[in-house]
This record gives C-alpha cells, sequence and structure tokens, in this order.
C-alpha cells in the first residue's frame, strides 16, 4: 500500500502543515484503506513547504511541494490512488530544483524528512541503535575514542574543537560519576538545524550521547534544549520515554553493565549559555555567566564532575561514524576539515532550509548550484556565516573552500552553519548593526569589555546610520573591535566584534558612504533616504491617505508630490504604492 | 495566598530533583510561569520558601533570562521575529506597523490588556521572512497591508468578546 508523508517539523507547520494532514485525513476517511498516512520531520527545502511525499513501496517516491489543503484531493485521486504522477507540482527531479539533492551528502540529515521521527520503529528499521549495540559488544572505550578521532570530527557547535580528543580528557579526568551533556540550546539568529534534527530525528542524537557516554564512561546525559522549540523538546521527551521501554536507556546495555539515562533540561533565553561553562551554571539553576577556565568542563564540569559537552549535530553524526568507521566519514573533506556540514541557508538565495555538503565545497557552489542562486537574479553582495560571532565574506572570496582554517582567515568562522546570503539590497552598516544589537543585548555583563564596549560601538553604528558619523568613528570602532576581543572571559566578547571588523574590512565604503556623502548606497537606512514620486503616479491618491504627516499632495489623477520638510521618512508610501512610482534615493 | 484573585497554588516541586542537587530553580520558575503567565514576587517568595534560595537570587535569575516575565501580559501576545532572515526581509517594517496600529513598543501592553508584543530572535521559518505569531499561529511573508488587515480582524474580534463579557 502507498504511503503519504506529511512535512510536520516547524517550517511545515508554519506554512500550514497541519492544515494539509487534516485534509489528507479527511480524505482517507472517504476512501478507507487507500494509503497509510504518516507525519515526518524537515527534509531541508523549507521553501518549498508544504512537502507531502507520495511512496509506493521504498522511497524515494514523488515529492509535491507548495502542497496546500485544496490540492489534496487531485494528489488522492491521480496519484495515490490512479498511479498517475502530478508532474507539475513534482519538485524532485523536476529541472527548476536540479542540484538541490544531488550536490548533497546526507549523514547528519540521513533519516529527516524520512522517517516518522514519533516512531522509533521506523528509527531502528533504518540501522538506528545498531552502532551503540557495535561500539558496546564488539568495541574497547578507547577503539571507539580512535574511531572518533581517525573520523577527524571537529565541534559542529562552532568551537571547532576535535571530538575525540575531547571524549579523551574527559574519559581519562579522575573520578567515577561524569556527565554528558547535549548542547540544544541553538542560540544564533538564523541557524536551525539543531532544531530540525530533534524535531526530526531525535533518535540519533540520543544513540550519539548513549555512544559518548559508554567511551567516556559517564551513566548520565542531560541535553539542555532551548524552551523556544517546543515542538524539539515534545519530541525529545517522546523519543526518551520510547527509549526507556525498548530497554536502550535506563537498563544495562547488550550484556554489559553499562547503562545510560538521559534528562532534559529546559534553557530559559540566554545566547551566553551556548559558552560551556555558562551553560552548566544555568543547569545547576544559577544565571547563566561563564567562569574562567582551566579547570575545563572535562575535570570539574556539571556538579563539580568531569562533564563532556558536544552540540547537536556533532552527536547525530556520532552513530554513522561508529558504523560506518572514522576513515568513511574522513574520506569527505579537506585535510583540516573531516566529513559534511548542515547549512541553514537564509536571506537572499533561492532556496532557503537546510543543506547538508561535504567540506571543501566552495562557498559560490552551495549558494548556486546547491541552493539556486540568489532571489530575483540580483547582484550577489556577500554572505554572512557564523552568526553573531561570525562576519560577512565578500562575494569576491566566495570561491574559497569551505573549512575550518580557511574560513577563519577571512575574518568569519564556521560557526554553528547559519548562512545568510545578501544581495546589493542589503546595506552592511545595517547588518553589522544587527548583530552588535543582539550580542549586546546578550552581553552577561560580567566583563566590562563586553558590557560596555558593545554599548558603545552599538552607539557609534547608531550614529552611523542616522548620518551623524564622523570618520574618526571608524578608528574608535577598530579600537574598541579589538579592545573588547582581548578582554572578554568568553567566546561571546570574544567574537562579538566580528560582524563589525570584517563589514570594516570589505566594505569600508559604505561606511564612508554614510559618512561623508550622508548616503546609504543600498537604500536601507532610512533616515538617509530621500523619497519621491516619479511619472508612473497614477494619481490614485493612496499614498498621500496613507502618509501620517500629510506630506504627500496631489489632484486626484494628477502627480503627486512629496514636501520633503514634512517627510519623516517611515516609507509608508513607498509600501502602499502599487505602480512603483515612489523612489528611494 | 492570592494571586489575581485566584487562590495562589503552589506548583510541582518535584520536576528537577537531580540527585538531591539544587538545580530544581529555573524548572520551578518555569512552572511557576506556566500557571500564572508571569513570575509575581509572590512566587518567587513561596519558591525561596522551599528551596531556601535567598529572594534576591531569585530575582537575579528571573531577570537574566529572557524567557521570564515579572509582569502579566496580554489576552493576545504578538511575537515579531528578529532573527537575521527576517531583519533582511522587512522585521523593522512589521514593527513598525504594529506600532503604529497599536500604539505599542516591545515589551509593552495596550492600556486595554487585549495585546502584547515581544520580540523573539528566531522563530525558525526563515524561509517564510518576515514573520510573527499570534498566540503561536504563524503568519508568514508579512508586508504592512497583510498585517493591518489581521491586526484590525484580531482587534475587532477583541472588542467583541469584551462586549459579550459585559452583557
Amino acid at each position: 500500500m502507498k504511503t503519504v508523508l506529511v512535512g510536520l517539523g516547524t517550517c511545515g507547520i508554519s506554512a500550514g502543515g497541519e492544515k494539509v494532514f487534516q485534509a489528507f485525513y479527511d480524505e482517507l476517511k472517504e476512501h478507507p484503506g487507500t494509503f497509510i498516512l504518516k507525519e515526518t520531520g524537515c527534509i531541508g527545502m523549507c521553501y518549498r513547504e508544504v512537502l507531502v511525499e507520495v511512496i509506493n513501496g521504498g522511497p524515494p517516491g514523488h515529492l509535491y511541494g507548495d502542497v496546500t489543503p485544496d490540492k489534496v484531493g487531485r494528489i488522492v485521486d491521480e496519484d495515490v490512488i490512479n498511479g498517475k504522477t502530478i508532474d507539475e507540482w513534482l519538485v524532485r527531479g523536476e529541472d527548476r530544483e536540479k542540484g538541490f539533492f544531488e550536490n548533497q551528502i546526507r549523514i547528519v540529515l540521513r533519516n529527516c524528512g524520512i522517517i516518522d521521527p514519533g516512531s522509533i520503529e521506523e528509527y531502528i528499521e533504518r540501522g538506528g541503535y545498531e552502532a551503540v549495540e557495535k561500539a558496546i559488544r564488539n568495541m574497547s572505550q578507547e577503539q571507539v575514542i580512535d574511531e572518533v578521532i581517525t573520523s577527524g570530527l571537529r565541534g559542529r557547535g562552532g568551537g571547532g574543537f576535535p571530538t575525540g580528543t575531547k571524549w579523551k580528557f574527559t574519559r581519562n579526568a579522575p573520578g567515577t560519576k561524569k556527565y554528558i551533556i547535549c548542547n540544544a540550546d541553538e542560540g544564533d539568529p538564523g541557524a536551525f538545524m539543531d532544531r530540525s534534527v530533534l524535531e526530526s530525528d531525535p533518535h540519533s542524537v540520543l544513540e550519539g550521547m548513549m555512544i559518548a557516554g559508554y567511551a567516556i564512561g559517564s551513566d548520565e546525559g542531560v541535553i539542555y534544549v532551548r524552551a523556544e522549540y517546543p515542538k524539539a523538546v515534545a519530541r525529545l521527551r517522546q523519543a526518551i520515554s520510547q527509549a526507556r521501554k525498548k530497554g536502550y536507556l535506563g537498563q544495562p546495555l547488550f550484556g554489559s553493565n553499562f547503562s545510560f539515562d538521559i534528562k532534559i533540561k529546559e534553557g530559559a533565553g540566554a545566547f551566553v549559555c551556548g559558552e560551556e561553562t555558562a551553560l552548566i551554571a544555568s543547569v545547576e539553576g544559577r544565571r547563566g555567566m561563564p567562569r574562567f577556565r582551566p579547570p575545563f568542563p572535562a575535570i570539574s564540569g556539571l556538579w563539580g564532575k568531569p562533564t563532556n559537552i558536544n552540540n547537536v549535530e556533532t552527536f547525530a553524526n556520532i552513530p554513522w561514524i561508529i558504523k560506518n568507521g572514522g576513515a568513511a566519514f574522513a574520506k569527505y573533506g579537506t585535510s583540516d576539515s573531516k566529513g559534511t556540514k548542515v547549512f541553514a541557508m537564509a536571506g537572499k538565495v533561492k532556496r532557503t532550509g537546510l543543506v547538508e555538503v561535504p567540506m571543501g565545497i566552495t562557498i559560490n557552489s552551495i549558494i548556486f548550484d546547491v541552493c539556486g542562486g540568489i532571489v530575483g537574479d540580483k547582484k550577489f553582495k556577500a554572505v554572512q556565516m557564523g552568526g553573531p560571532s561570525g562576519g560577512c565574506i565578500p562575494a569576491s572570496m566566495c570561491d574559497i573552500p569551505i573549512d575550518y582554517q580557511q574560513i577563519n582567515k577571512t575574518g568569519a568562522i564556521m560557526g554553528s552553519g547559519g548562512l545568510i546570503v545578501m544581495d546589493e539590497t542589503t546595506c552592511m552598516v545595517d547588518v553589522a548593526k544587527f548583530f552588535l544589537t543582539f550580542t549586546q543585548a546578550e552581553s552577561c555583563g560580567k566583563c566590562t569589555f563586553c558590557r560596555i564596549g558593545t554599548k558603545r560601538m552599538l552607539e557609534i553604528l547608531d550614529r552611523i546610520t542616522i548620518g551623524k558619523g564622523t570618520i574618526d568613528d571608524l578608528k574608535n570602532l577598530e579600537e574598541l573591535s579589538e579592545q573588547i576581543k582581548s578582554a572578554s572571559l568568553c567566546g561571546l566578547g570574544q567574537t562579538a566584534p566580528n560582524p563589525v571588523i570584517t563589514t570594516l574590512k570589505y566594505f569600508r565604503d559604505e561606511y564612508v558612504a554614510h559618512i561623508e556623502e550622508k548616503k546609504c548606497p543600498a537604500h536601507v537606512c532610512s533616515s538617509l533616504l530621500t523619497y519621491t514620486i516619479n511619472e508612473n503616479c497614477t494619481g490614485c491618491t493612496v499614498c498621500a491617505k496613507s502618509c501620517p504627516t500629510e506630506a504627500i499632495t496631489g489632484e486626484r489623477k494628477q502627480l503627486h508630490v512629496i514636501d520633503q520638510g514634512k517627510c519623516i521618512k517611515c516609507g509608508k508610501c513607498y509600501t502602499v504604492c502599487r505602480f512603483d512610482a515612489v523612489l528611494k534615493i | 495566598m492570592e494571586e489575581n484573585g485566584k487562590e495562589f497554588k503552589p506548583f510541582n516541586i518535584d520536576l528537577w530533583t537531580f540527585d538531591g542537587h539544587k538545580g530544581a530553580l529555573i524548572p520551578l520558575l518555569q512552572s511557576a510561569q506556566n500557571t500564572y503567565g508571569y513570575v509575581s514576587e509572590k512566587a518567587i517568595d513561596y519558591i525561596s520558601h522551599i528551596t531556601g534560595i535567598p529572594p534576591a537570587d531569585i530575582y537575579g535569575v528571573v531577570t537574566f533570562y529572557a524567557q521570564f516575565r515579572t509582569k502579566p501580559l496580554g489576552k493576545n501576545i504578538i511575537k515579531v521575529c528578529n532573527g537575521t532572515a527576517c531583519h533582511v526581509n522587512g522585521a523593522k517594517e512589521v514593527y513598525n506597523t504594529i506600532q503604529d496600529e497599536l500604539n505599542i513598543n516591545y515589551d509593552e501592553t495596550t492600556d486595554d490588556g487585549n495585546f502584547s508584543l515581544l520580540s523573539v530572535a528566531c522563530l525558525g521559518c526563515c524561509s517564510l521572512a518576515p514573520v510573527m505569531t499570534i498566540n503561536g499561529e504563524t503568519f508568514g511573508r508579512l508586508n504592512s497591508q497583510k498585517l493591518r488587515k489581521i491586526l484590525r480582524e484580531y482587534k475587532k474580534l477583541a472588542r467583541e468578546t469584551a462586549r459579550e463579557g459585559n452583557q
């Protein structure tokens, strides 16, 4: 019998997935026994949600995009019942989406959008929990760690520290009680791969943690997950309870005396808690502020015990590595960066969503080959990598390969894998201000330079974007950046100036244009714009009616005029005009 | 004890005993907020009473995390996404329009108690940017006309509910 899968990750639900699911449910009641209805997670193609896959036998089936409840009837009639593919709604194999799946190698996302995340049986059917069994039955703890070292896997949360080496430190630390923590406090605005993995394949993360527990000698794991991800939290709770029932958690495994259990701790919303020592403070119920290291968490972490912290994506890689061998993973990538990396694509790119590509692929290749290029085929200007801790890489440098070292050289960082694409309509000063606004608000306040320095930098950027900056401001920004980087305790402060440093380095002319010509070249900074009306104006009076200061005058069916003295540059006329008659200059 | 006219019910304290360690504070605050919609002074006193943590320390934790509120929210909660993708696609315009329509800034509630406006880091549907949610329902690909229409419907609904309440 055919199976119908409806994508119900957060992206699918936002696009109306639950209504589509309901429509299929109603169809099923009308035609009982014609198909099996299931939900699945996110396949990564967020720009075509709601996605529905009709599977006949085994995957892959027919993947339909942009499905709305009124399309459901036709899918059931033609494809499910009569076996006729609806070509015009297909997204896989169709010319328009060529390259999206073909250029990806899916290790972390191996089950995402394919299995029902609410079913441990489906995970097991796809080879789930075989890796932990292999580790416990056939491998010593050292062998597991060696395999992870061979794979070359580095921390995917942003730090990029070699995972196997980190495990070794915690394993070698004195003490019998040790903890494994999974950092699922994904706080970067623009990164959503951890959420997607938790929602679409929660068992892979649990299995990764179990293997880490075995290798390190820990019997207890904690998942620190963002409370803003209600769906992911629910999925995790369900997965843990299923794994307990099946005997994978909470009791001795595969005839050994090793047992492991996992608890969930919901974070309360603080970006700084991505930092290991701050995260531990938060799990212990205190303000999430970082502390001096050493001692490193590997020696003294949660409740003073040796603690190993990895992020969601790192753990999701582990079962695959143990099953297929470290060498199979290391086959992908460059000498410095092995395996694959998941990127969350957002901004002005045609295909937004999640992609997993081998390390070593160029940034250009991700944007143009995998993700189809820039929206409206506008001019590609830059990418922002690494979120608030990262930087902007100009288009001219985007032929560099995805590799920790190469990206660090540009001043950006790999980070957790948010990749925001920017075109000619994005103002780089505004982008720098956006990220600094975020880090400034999220600074925990412990280190003076981070607390006050970011505030002063933000004030300068504010001044520049309203046309009141001076050339000396640029020097002050650079000086403050260096001071904040060197005088902050944790990663948040040490990297907070990166967006400003990189935009100053590669897009200095935009800063200068704001300061000297009082112009925003991308027409974003509203104080520096002038709105005018051109001859496209039909005199429909809509702009005049919507103007809050009555700055627009003109007779019906006559060209309207904006009184620049009254205009407050709110941009309302620009957004309401249907004839492209209002210009920003 | 009374809270909002309702009896102040103690909430579940057996959430996070964690081998006898004092890690329970944040889950306790989360259940207080889930029960009452915000963390009141009474709730802080109550938690202090059970855990032995001084109220000042608890207050420090409450104000540190973005999730906790010390004031009650309005009937309808509007969350505007300010993630990167929404920012470059016009989250500012969304905010301007809401501000114009409802006359509130972020973290404020309208005088009639009908709407609260919050800013969130990323709602995770970057492909629908710019995005907001009202009471959990997502509205994507917003522009100012579409947004005004949505808000006016909610305002109408709030007025009708108030009228029914008075009858």
